[in-house]
């Protein structure tokens, strides 16, 4: 095993690379002075300055938190109740379909999501007048349906690791099963809860295909916004905005990170 | 059980609210796709013709409409890019397999104090912006981009690589951006691996390469399969990376069904373009669900 | 073995008089085509130690979290002091749980763990305090209070288990292997304590175990299970000494086995006829037998003695030579082969430490017991 272990770093390093190079291409870029790649400047701010003053893409961005914000919240509850189906109750008709339907949006091609929900929209807002025209709500709808599956894969694999004889104790013990739920399942699944949520977040962010086809005129995402521009060739306005992420993602998964593996040392420490 | 037996109502309600909100906005549009993709277009908002008109009479009729999915089979264009979506899919896929695999098995055989972070540093671009992590690689491989700078600069080469706009450069990033789908349920089969099998393996005579081609990869094929077709399927409909990254002939059908549909305004065409994306796409699905649950069966 | 209740050598447990405390009424359950619980009926009396001891699968876990609740009877009827509580739901039953894995709380501190049951019944925040306060220091873990479950060890977790079970005062506690996760040195000093907090609180204790040495020392009545039915009801001291069927008289402890048939029975002595063992046995039964009726000798290995020689004054008698010993500290198991092939098992406490062997291999020697000393099965 030892002997192996060099290869082994190396392949890691070569990974990481690999999966880093660009990103940190983008942020040294971002303080370039210059509008071309491969010519550096000089270091400047100035790419940030005009990302603050760029108000459409800042509109589009606001929108997008907004909807990422209310799609994250209705898909973890659809998702933990789909989970509480798929883990609690063994057998029950739709069982078949449901776990087919939490599945399927894991893997399919968001061009299919995007325009069947459209004709739907269309044919639902024709027929029975709902949606009215096409915006925030019908985004947060479709990006509620393919995130909801994500959530449902991150609280069923808490639920199944959950000891079931914790409910029980507290059925025993004289609690009714919906305080049961709030008093002891909740809390126990609630980090399942916050990673569901802020996965769902992010993928909301992040979508483009979906969103471009189930908006309407008004409602433009910041994907939406960043495309148009990439398409149009490289703006460093672009790195700013990327990097900016970065550091936002950075320190969130930092902080996690830390709070986790000082909740790990804890418990590894006390253990007899 | 708890819960089973003492709220048959909430079992109810926990079971029918995400169901029908799956039926109604993820089954239910893909009967509108067929259906649209079975009518006529039309300059008009929705631009095509509704399948069941009213005659004047009170009589109802069902025009049918099949001369998209003839488009589709005499139309050579159509055919090339299925073609073209398996090849880009199925290379992609073997790349993130070739690259992800020795990742996933080096992580998992990490100190395990390391492996948490690891397996976090694989996951933290995706948390960044997936239009971001291609935007990267344009900056990258443009023709007076960062690669083709470093590659003169170095002496490498004399003129710019043409990468930009090829299916290199849609196989490049296809790997970027699935690359975590494949290292991480690879990872989860490899952690779970009993390391006494290795041991009772090298007790009874086998060197270290014979132990992973005889015991490591033939228990792991059920995560590589899965991560496979977590990688092969999306990318069938990939449109954000080959209409980026590749060039006017990379033809794939995500990329068609968006032209049809936001340029050409052609619903009932881009609807029957994702119809057949979704038949070719049923058979690498029943795979997928195979596969995952023989993982989890190795599991329990 | 020891049993930590002090019971006369030949009192035997008698039910009291009145209601039962919980009465089990024809209880069936089943998984599928699986008879978990097969048709029991039983009865448990206030104050009472009770274990249902089983190999794993005999159903004792099922029955048990039928009087938590947990699991609805296929069919029959439970009562708890008299009520029918077949479906009422297990938070409403007059009866608490402390399970296998303790199933504490991990996101609330000891106190938290013990005051659970109780918000839950609305009890006064004083009282509680209270309550909790004597819970802490019936189980004896005062100064855990704050702690949380990840930062105690596996048996303050079962102290903390036991006390958040008893908190609520019910009127039976039931216990699913209460001392499985402990090492042994610890299990055999909570066996003490269990028996200690049950006799001073007055609760029913129903306990669920595997192990016999642990039911034999703290029970006042085992109930054995054996595929979903009840083998035996008995206080330990009977359940060993009189066992009623082969089971019942191999699942606990060792036992030799002779086969034979009834040649004769008066008063209450039969004697029987044993092909295996060339012999005829003299046992005490004064249940009525038919004669040539097939019946089982069950022996414990511990009632033999070693004779000299033949003796005439000993009416079961053996004849074998020594083929095994197996040496164990404070008794020695000895093999001996009858001349029929057949082996038969006795073991001999070992008095002295410095004396030779008494017994050595190949030696021929004769075994000997009175027919008080062995018990005949008819099942």
């Amino acid at each position: 095993m030892k002997q192996r272990m060099p290869l082994l770093i190396t392949i890691l390093l070569l990974g990481y690379a690999f999966l880093y190079g660009p990103i940190i291409s983008l942020i040294v870029y971002s303080f370039n002075e210059s509008r071309l790649v491969t010519v550096w400047g000089g270091f400047s701010t100035k790419w940030y300055a005009e990302l603050m003053q760029n108000s459409q893409l800042l509109g589009a961005a606001w929108l997008s938190v907004r909807v990422a914000a209310l799609t994250a919240t209705i898909a973890v509850v659809l998702g933990t109740l789909a989970a509480l189906a798929l883990v609690r109750f063994r057998r029950f008709r739709g069982r078949g379909s449901l776990e087919v339907m939490v599945t399927a949006p894991l893997v399919m091609p968001e061009v299919i999501i995007g325009l069947s929900l459209l004709l739907l929209f269309v044919a639902m807002e024709t027929t029975i007048g709902w949606p009215a025209g096409r915006g925030m709500t019908t985004i947060v709808i479709a990006h509620t349906t393919f995130a909801m599956a994500y959530v449902t894969v991150v609280v069923q694999s808490r639920l199944a690791h959950m000891d079931m004889s914790l409910e029980e104790a507290a059925l025993d013990l004289g609690a009714r099963p919906l305080k049961v739920f709030f008093t002891i399942t909740l809390p126990i699944i609630a980090p399942a809860l916050v990673a569901g949520w802020l996965l769902a977040f992010t993928l909301s962010l992040d979508d483009l295909v979906v969103a471009s086809f189930v908006s309407g005129p008004g409602a433009t995402t910041l994907p939406m916004v960043v495309y148009s521009s990439i398409r149009l060739g490289v703006s460093p306005e672009i790195n700013a905005l990327a990097t900016i992420i970065v550091a936002i993602v950075s320190v969130a998964v930092l902080i996690t990170g830390l709070l986790l593996w000082r909740q790990e040392k804890r418990k590894t420490e006390r253990l007899p | 059980m708890s819960l089973k037996s003492t709220l048959p109502t909430a079992r109810h309600l926990i079971i029918a609210v995400p169901w029908f909100w799956l039926a109604l906005f993820f089954l239910l549009p893909f009967l509108f796709v067929l259906k649209i993709s079975l009518s006529e277009p039309v300059l008009a908002q929705p631009p095509y013709f509704d399948l069941i008109r009213e005659i004047e009479d009170g009589f109802v009729t069902i025009v049918l409409n099949f001369s998209n999915y003839q488009l589709l089979l005499e139309d050579s264009l159509y055919f090339k890019a299925l073609l073209g979506s398996l090849k880009i899919a199925g290379i992609s896929t073997l790349c993130c397999l070739l690259i992800g695999y020795p990742m996933a098995y080096a992580i998992a055989r990490s100190p395990a104090h390391w492996r948490l972070p690891l397996l976090m540093l694989i996951i933290l671009p995706f948390w960044t912006s997936f239009l971001i992590r291609i935007y990267a690689w344009i900056g990258i491989l443009k023709g007076n981009g960062l690669l083709n700078g470093v590659l003169l600069w170095l002496g490498i080469i004399d003129s710019p690589l043409e990468i930009l706009h090829t299916p290199v450069a849609v196989y490049i990033g296809v790997v970027y951006n699935y690359l975590p789908f494949v290292v991480l349920p690879l990872y989860a089969t490899l952690i779970r691996l009993d390391t006494t099998l290795l041991e009772a393996a090298a007790d009874l005579g086998c060197r270290p390469w014979k132990q992973f081609m005889l015991i490591t990869l033939p228990l792991s094929l059920p995560g590589v399969f899965a991560g496979a077709m977590l990688v092969f399927i999306p990318v069938m409909g990939e449109f954000v990376i080959p209409d980026l990254l590749g060039g006017p002939d990379t033809l794939m059908l995500g990329k068609l069904m968006w032209t049809e549909f936001f340029s050409n305004k052609d619903w009932p065409l881009a609807s029957s373009l994702a119809a057949l994306l979704l038949v070719a796409l049923i058979v690498p699905f029943v795979l997928l669900r195979h596969f995952e649950r023989r993982a989890e069966e190795a599991a329990t | 073995m020891a049993s930590l209740r002090q019971f006369k050598p030949e009192e035997s447990w008698q039910a009291p008089e009145g209601e039962p405390i919980v009465r089990i009424e024809n209880v069936t359950k089943r998984f599928g085509t699986f008879y978990a619980v097969d048709d029991i009926s039983l009865q448990i009396h206030q104050g009472e130690f009770f274990s249902l001891l089983g190999a794993s699968g005999c159903g004792k876990t099922t029955l048990l979290r039928m009087l938590a609740g947990f699991e609805t009877p296929t069919s029959g009827r439970l009562f708890i002091d008299g009520q029918d509580v077949t479906d009422v739901p297990p938070y409403a039953r007059p009866v608490n749980m402390m399970f296998q894995s303790y199933a504490l709380f991990p996101h609330m501190n000891v106190a938290d763990n013990i005051a659970f049951g109780l918000k839950q019944e609305r009890m006064p925040k004083a009282e509680r305090r209270e309550r909790v306060a004597e819970m802490l220091s019936l189980v004896q873990i005062e100064a855990l209070a704050s702690r949380k479950p990840h930062q105690l060890s596996g048996g303050q977790r079962q102290r903390v288990a036991l006390a958040r079970a008893l908190a609520r005062h019910p009127k039976i506690l039931l216990l699913d292997e209460p001392l499985g996760a402990l090492d042994k040195k610890l299990r055999e000093q909570t066996q003490f304590e269990l028996v200690n907090i049950q006799e001073r609180l007055g609760i029913t204790f129903i306990v669920v175990t595997h192990d016999q040495e642990e039911a034999m020392t703290m029970s006042s009545r085992i109930a054995l299970m054996h595929e979903g039915r009840i083998e035996q009801v008995d206080p330990p001291r009977r359940l060993y000494e009189f066992p009623s069927t082969r089971y019942a008289a191999s699942f606990i402890g060792s036992v030799n086995l002779f086969d034979g048939y009834v040649l004769q029975q008066d008063d209450d002595q039969v004697l029987v006829q044993c092909d295996d063992a060339e012999t005829r046995l003299l046992v005490r039964h004064s249940q009525p037998l038919v004669p040539g009726m097939a019946v089982t000798v069950a022996l414990r290995p511990e009632k033999m003695r070693v004779l000299g020689q033949l003796d005439a004054d000993t009416p079961n008698q053996l004849r074998g030579r020594i083929k095994e010993i197996a040496y164990l500290g404070d008794v020695s198991i000895y093999h001996v082969e009858l001349p029929g092939g057949k082996r038969v098992q006795f073991t001999q406490s070992n008095v002295q430490a410095l004396a030779e062997q008494p017994l050595t291999w190949d030696e021929e020697v004769v075994l000997g017991w009175s027919a008080n000393s062995c018990g005949v099965l008819t099942e």
